[in-house]
């Protein structure tokens, strides 16, 4: 794919948090960026800092959170610059979010009307009258039944995929040009979740916006996306297009997380591998790769540092000692034994 | 998202209670006077004072070097009164809080654990015996009894145990369906053995904690009750029997009432306090819940 | 909706049942006998025989039960074995006069402690939080009687600028001024003494309703602080805190006993209090029923504003 123009383009982006005295790193300098009109997913674990990144751009983590980053450029301008006023109207308006849990995101106190109007009167002006008729369209393109009548009811009774439905027509009604969607069908039923991911994904073609898809799912977002974002204990494990991540996995997290889907189309019975251990402490991360505990070709090296990323092409790049070959011949040969130092 | 470790959870928990200490400056100054005013209650019949010696030549004399307390209508010692008042002013706290314990601890368990037609009746009381002004349900009590020290403990007691059988009824509730409890139950233990070695130890935080603060809220009750003369009676007294005596020398001994006062102000503060530790150390989460 | 009301109201009626089932059963093991207070040892056994029959003391407990639910639900609450007063007369001039202490008490506490909660919850740990809550743990474990004596000292006795006794000077009956000056050390101990728990409640749940996903989703959704505060948690937080309205008529009543007794107001407290220390029981009687009635209805009320007020109970049943 050639050069795309870079609607986000973050550097160095480092977030902690403070609690009681200590410092918990969850996001420890990320370069991320966006090109206009993609699908990008960044994966990862539980707690492998890919939320906090993306509310950190955001700017809506708690005040204990401390973000520092060379650059977050959104467009032409750099959100750092602006003031806290201006970012705000930015949010919902410019770069919209949708979470993870539907049934905790909505006021449980207001009616979807409400909640879609005042989204629509602040960003775009409108009055009452005019932003419900709004507001009904909204509902019509998330594909929700008899809009007018569901205005004026409270998110208790929606359903769940119904929920993510009017929290994706709340974000889209002021057509933000970028949408970032926080595991938004984790905490939904399968069928619900397949529903949920293709609206958004028909959605992107029609309105141009890019989205930024957090998952810890790979197997979710493989058809969906352009690319993908692989990020381990608050740092980017790998980057990369979708086929090449798949097709030429770099990183040993990357191939460890490939491992663990399954694969139904096959047919071929493979044994699904469980990545072992667990996700890095982020209070102290170790100062050498953070899945070198848990990684089967961990060497000495790995402990002592971070490695370099080794760019395997123009958008491949992945941060390990290894080449893909080099991993590919220890895997031949049957290494890889757990080394610990 | 963070992950918290299970084990060293103890030491975990500790540490979070010396953080919030260090940084709260008026907890450590709780503890340590709690600390003092225990200690002075437990020895002070090793004094060298006395409560009752009356000395007439100095009635109603202002805090000096010789009585720090001043004295009172009588030229008592105030200081000796004061403090011989805190004895029976914690031992109230105390064995009301042991008492409103033992009662709430019963009929929360049972009635969690037996659950069905016990466990409505039982908080079908509950209900209406918090749904009367305790104020009034003591003081009707008080007139069965005669007023004094048992009675007042009794009374507290009897009528505060209701926010503790809730708790415990809710904690029982949650332990009665995890899987040892449901496996110890099958096996055929039987009832009382259950609760006294799964049940209980599962709600003994709660307890704790509740305890604590159920010690604050029986010696505030003491006071007004003795306050309003119908709890510590002459000649023992109380720091709300104190007070209600100094009601009548208020315009020229000031001294009478706001000393007995503040005492009460601070040991309620700080048995409250003493709460929110043991709160932070038995349940971290409160603390350190901003982020999960 | 409805279904749900009515099923609140049958389950307090029997409740008040109850109560008054409790307080006649309490007084009647009572050690002493209502008998005692009105005879003397020098009186023959026919004279104290007489009184009880007069009295109806000499009926089954039973009866004497109903006669005094009958007499209740008809307005009479017997006469006082003291003063031979009909309490139901003595109640009527006395309720007014607390009603008029503990309202604008129990109204400004309501209103300062919701103002206070909101901020110290919205500010949590702050400076503002830190000093609202540091106060309200400070007045938790104040007594309101030595409020009322420190304030009676300062203003009463040291700078004599406020009477410490009662209602009005005697002569001064109808002054509305003079009412005040009589009004304002009472009314504030008690709205002092209400003030700490109901802040301390309204704070916490302020606190709760911010950590909620949806003020993370506004927030994300560009709305701006106060958008979030008023058009949102407020909200949330003032349902939870109608429920207390009248969770609150317990700590109201003792409230008003300990404060009208230290300042004599002449409402309800005294009375009763004076009642307890004389055995005067139907008074006693008559009090303990109607305030555990009126917490009864307090709890009643709260249920039913709650459940007008929020959608999600508003559909059920």
């Amino acid at each position: 794919m050639e050069q795309k123009t870079k609607l986000l383009e973050v550097k160095n982006l480092n977030t902690t948090f403070q609690m009681q005295k200590n410092l918990v790193k969850a996001v420890r300098g990320v370069d991320i960026h966006v090109n206009k009109g993609e699908i990008l997913s960044v994966v990862g674990e539980s707690g492998s800092g890919k939320s906090v990144l993306m509310k950190s751009i955001m700017g809506i983590l708690p005040e204990n959170a401390q973000i520092t980053a060379e650059q977050i450029r959104f467009e032409s301008n750099d959100i750092q610059n602006i003031s806290k006023e201006q970012q705000r109207k930015m949010r919902g308006k410019e770069i919209a979010m949708i979470f993870q849990d539907p049934m905790t995101a909505l006021n449980p106190l207001k009616t979807i009307g409400q909640h879609l109007c005042e989204v629509l009167i602040r960003h775009r002006g409108m009055k009452k009258a005019e932003a419900t008729k709004e507001a009904v369209e909204a509902l019509k393109k998330v594909g929700i039944p008899s809009p007018e009548s569901r205005l004026k009811q409270y998110p208790h009774e929606f359903s769940g995929g119904m929920r993510q439905r009017v929290l994706i027509a709340m974000a889209l009604c002021c057509n933000p040009k970028l949408l970032i969607a926080d595991e938004p069908t984790t905490a939904l039923d399968v069928t619900i979740q397949a529903q949920i991911l293709e609206l958004l994904q028909e959605l992107q073609e029609k309105e141009h916006m890019s989205i930024v898809l957090i998952t810890h799912d790979l197997g979710v977002v493989a058809s969906l996306s352009n690319r993908i974002v692989v990020m381990y204990g608050g740092l980017v494990m790998e980057e990369g297009l979708t086929d090449e991540i798949f097709y030429h996995p770099s990183h040993p997290y990357t191939r460890a997380l490939l491992h663990a889907i399954p694969k139904p189309v096959t047919g071929v019975k493979e044994r699904l591998e469980p990545i072992p251990g667990m996700a890095p402490s982020l209070l102290n991360p170790p100062s050498g790769c953070p899945f070198a505990e848990r990684c089967n070709f961990a060497t000495k090296k790995c402990l002592e540092g971070l490695p370099e990323y080794r760019k395997y092409s123009d958008t491949q790049r992945a941060m390990c000692i290894f080449t893909d070959e080099q991993l590919d011949q220890m895997k031949e040969k049957g290494e890889g034994t757990h080394v610990k130092s | 998202m963070m992950k918290k470790k299970e084990n060293n959870s103890k030491k975990r928990r500790m540490e979070h209670v010396l953080s919030a200490l260090k940084k709260d400056k008026v907890a450590i100054a709780s503890l340590i006077f709690l600390a003092f005013i225990i200690v002075i209650s437990l020895i002070a019949p090793l004094l060298p004072i006395d409560p009752n010696k009356t000395d007439v030549m100095n009635m109603l004399t202002p805090p000096s070097a010789e009585h720090w307390f001043g004295t009172d209508e009588v030229g008592r010692d105030y200081l000796a009164r004061v403090i011989y008042g805190g004895r029976v002013s914690l031992l109230v706290g105390v064995l009301a809080m042991l008492a409103s314990v033992f009662i709430g601890v019963s009929v929360g368990t049972i009635s969690g654990y037996c659950g069905g037609i016990i466990d409505m009746i039982l908080m079908r009381i509950v209900d209406i015996m918090s749904s009367i002004p305790w104020m009034i349900l003591v003081t009707v009590i008080s007139i069965f009894l005669n007023p004094g020290l048992k009675s007042i403990i009794i009374v507290i007691g009897c009528f505060t145990w209701m926010e503790i059988a809730r708790l415990v009824r809710a904690e029982t509730l949650s332990v009665k369906e995890r899987e040892y409890v449901m496996y110890a139950k099958f096996v055929g233990t039987p009832f009382w053995k259950v609760i006294l070695s799964h049940v209980i130890p599962s709600v003994f935080p709660t307890i704790i904690i509740a305890g604590t603060t159920s010690i604050a809220g029986a010696i505030m009750t003491e006071s007004s009750l003795s306050f309003l003369g119908i709890g510590i009676q002459q000649p023992m007294s109380s720091w709300g029997s104190l007070l209600q005596s100094a009601q009548t020398n208020l315009q020229n001994a000031l001294y009478m009432a706001f000393i007995p006062g503040l005492l009460i102000v601070c040991t309620i503060f700080a048995f409250n306090k003493l709460g929110n530790l043991l709160r932070i150390y038995m349940e971290p989460r409160v603390t350190s819940g901003e982020k999960e | 909706m409805a279904k749900y009301i009515l099923k609140r109201i049958l389950t307090a009626i029997p409740m008040i049942l109850i109560i008054t089932i409790i307080c006649f059963t309490l007084i009647h093991m009572a050690p002493y006998d209502a008998i005692d207070s009105m005879t003397n040892p020098k009186m023959s056994q026919e004279t104290i025989d007489l009184i009880r029959a007069k009295y109806g003391y000499d009926q089954p407990v039973y009866i004497q039960y109903i006669r005094w639910i009958q007499g209740m639900l008809g307005g009479n609450f017997g006469y006082s074995i003291v003063t031979h007063q009909n309490i139901a007369d003595d109640l009527v001039a006395r309720i007014p006069n607390t009603i008029k202490l503990v309202l604008p008490a129990y109204l400004t506490a309501y209103i300062l402690s919701i103002i206070l909660g909101l901020v110290a919850g919205s500010h949590k740990n702050k400076w503002q939080d830190k000093l609202i809550d540091g106060l309200a743990s400070i007045g938790i474990a104040t007594p309101t009687f030595w409020v009322a004596m420190l304030l009676i000292y300062f203003f009463g006795y040291k700078l004599k600028v406020l009477p410490i006794l009662g209602m009005h000077t005697i002569g001064l009956e109808s002054s509305f001024a003079d009412y005040m000056r009589h009004f304002i050390m009472p009314y504030i101990v008690l709205t002092l003494g209400f003030l700490p728990d109901s802040i301390r409640y309204v704070r916490s749940s302020t606190i709760t309703q911010y950590a909620e996903d949806y003020v993370m989703v506004q927030n994300a959704f560009g709305a701006s602080k106060k958008e979030i505060m008023f058009k949102h948690v407020c909200k949330n937080v003032l349902l939870p805190v109608i429920t207390k309205l009248g969770m609150a008529l317990p700590m109201l009543v003792t409230g008003a006993i300990i404060t009208e007794t230290i300042f004599g107001w002449p409402g309800i407290g005294p009375y009763f209090i004076k009642a307890i220390q004389s055995m005067d029981y139907p008074i006693v009687m008559a009090i303990l029923v109607l305030s555990s009635t009126l917490v009864i209805l307090g709890n009643l009320l709260s249920d039913i504003l709650y459940c007008v007020t929020d959608p999600r109970i508003r559909e059920m049943g």
